[in-house]
């Protein structure tokens, strides 16, 4: 077994005429969480896009579990155990919410069989699911779309997890319960890779981080190292955390 | 006089009242913080101030005009302008191009030009410097030639502002707009936000998750709670109410009831009832 859950090598990423990803190094330790930070445009959400098969990398490749999933299709990658958030949420507007946890949890053919016990951990975490289980998704406001979200993501145990931004758009009693959410799932051995732009978040969060710019990772390390290293923050990212 | 008034606004879905009675007055020039926990009825409350939803009761009166029967497009031409939580762009077109529409859209009547070429040539140089001002305003001129559909997430927030600023509203209504920014990109909302609000003569609603932007930008908070209008005042007040304190902000009042007595009337889980990850 690998140390690295999900290795990214030399990774470039064309989409149309753009140039997006231009050699992404990246690897994300098993058990950890790993965050990955940069500017808007840096190529953040390409690189989550790119390992879900959503975008083909050019050249380069992509492992998970030791296995090359560089030209795999989405669906079989999704096969693999890795539940994904895109930063638009992916959320099915015509479906009621519990339907929509229905196509997440894959073990369960109706809502009674979904984990009773997990279940109810997600309606602690963001009572909107509960509240509205039968409601359209489509009616949910845009903060309680991204907490359905989350929760498909979680509704059943996962090897991977990758989200494009948990925060965004969340109340401040929802971001910490979330925070707790991926502390526990963490300490149950899940591997999590979140790109976020909540610094604060990132901070609480983070056993590793990696740095985009300009479509590479320019820094790669532990989140405590660069937390503490006001001159390498500023020199990444333009601001200390 | 306020310039901007709501009186007991309402929208009921099916049997669910997502904006209940809602009374409260803007005064010009005045920055007003709308905060809330996520499906409070925020959002709606501003859709229904723009006209994109129909109230189910109530009155939306700007400067002692009743809009609540008017279109949203004719709510903006009154001077109500309102950026989207979600971005509601032309992808299709370049990035000065969206901004010039809209520097058009305030000069009715400009366009018709017949065949005179000077004129229309003179009018488009206009449109264009100004849009161009306005892009340099949100640092998006070096990027005025790039397709909307191409941006990142966070220059297309900022394009959304400057679509704002273009159409040069009495009222802005500002719907999360650093969400999805990194703290280097914020600031520059922030700061246009900030101008707007030295000018002194804008009314701006801000619904925001981010605490320290709300303490430092807001002269008053009113609070939204299932669709409710649950508290009113100034900042520091507010903020340490119990109602934001636990409902919002997660942090339970030490002797679990709130100051008047009552017990806390969130629909929020107390987080000490939280259960550990199955």
């Amino acid at each position: 077994m690998t140390a690295d859950l999900l290795t990214l090598r030399g990774v470039h990423t064309h989409i149309g005429a753009y140039h997006i990803l231009h050699g992404v190094d990246l690897s994300v330790p098993r058990g950890q969480l790993t965050m990955l930070l940069g500017r808007n445009g840096a190529g953040k959400t390409t690189t989550l896009r790119t390992i879900m098969g959503l975008w083909h990398a050019s050249k380069g490749s992509i492992s998970f579990d030791g296995r090359d999933i560089t030209a795999t299709p989405t669906p079989r990658i999704a096969g693999l155990n890795i539940a994904y958030v895109p930063e638009n949420m992916g959320i099915f507007a015509d479906l009621t919410v519990k339907e929509n946890m229905l196509l997440a949890a894959r073990q369960a053919k109706h809502a009674g069989q979904i984990d009773d016990e997990r279940l109810k951990w997600i309606f602690s975490l963001f009572p909107a699911v509960e509240k509205f289980w039968n409601h359209p998704a489509g009616k949910l406001s845009g903060g309680q779309k991204q907490m359905l979200a989350v929760s498909r993501a979680i509704i059943e145990p996962r090897e991977l997890l990758i989200i494009d931004e948990p925060s965004k758009g969340l109340a401040p009693v929802i971001i910490n319960n979330m925070i707790d959410a991926f502390a526990q799932l963490k300490a149950s051995g899940v591997t999590i890779l979140l790109v976020e732009q909540n610094i604060n978040f990132a901070k609480r969060l983070g056993d590793t981080v990696a740095v985009m710019d300009n479509g590479v990772v320019v820094h790669a390390g532990s989140m405590q190292a660069l937390a503490e290293d006001e001159e390498t923050q500023h020199s990444l990212l333009g601001l200390a955390i | 006089m306020s310039l901007l008034a709501t009186q007991d606004l309402t929208v009921r879905f099916g049997g669910h009242v997502a904006v209940n009675a809602v009374t409260c007055a803007f005064e010009a020039g005045t920055l007003t913080a709308i905060v809330g926990p996520n499906g409070a009825g925020k959002t709606t409350y501003f859709n229904l101030i723009s006209g994109q939803l129909k109230a189910s009761a109530g009155q939306v009166m700007l400067d002692g005009h009743d809009l609540s029967r008017l279109s949203p497009s004719k709510r903006t031409r009154a001077g109500l302008g309102r950026a989207f939580q979600l971005t509601n762009l032309f992808p299709r077109l370049t990035v000065l191009e969206n901004i010039r529409l809209a520097v058009q859209a305030t000069r009715p009547g400009r366009h018709r030009h017949g065949l005179n070429l000077w004129s229309i040539w003179s009018d488009h140089r206009e449109l264009t410097a100004r849009a161009d001002e306005i892009l340099v305003a949100v640092a998006l001129g070096e990027k005025e030639n790039e397709l909307v559909a191409n941006l990142p997430h966070g220059d297309q927030r900022k394009l959304e502002v400057a679509l704002l600023m273009a159409l040069e509203p009495r009222v802005f209504m500002f719907d999360e707009p650093t969400a999805g920014m990194n703290a280097v990109e914020a600031p520059v909302i922030l700061n246009l936000i900030r101008k707007l609000k030295e000018d002194r003569t804008k009314t701006i609603l801000l619904v925001e998750h981010k605490m320290d932007v709300v303490r430092e930008l807001a002269d008053r908070i009113i609070v939204l709670h299932n669709g409710a209008l649950v508290a009113d005042g100034e900042p520091a007040d507010v903020i340490a109410s119990p109602i934001v304190q636990e409902a919002y902000l997660g942090i339970s009042p030490r002797d679990g009831t709130a100051q008047d007595g009552s017990a806390p009337s969130s629909g929020l889980a107390p987080r000490a009832a939280r259960s550990e990850a199955p």
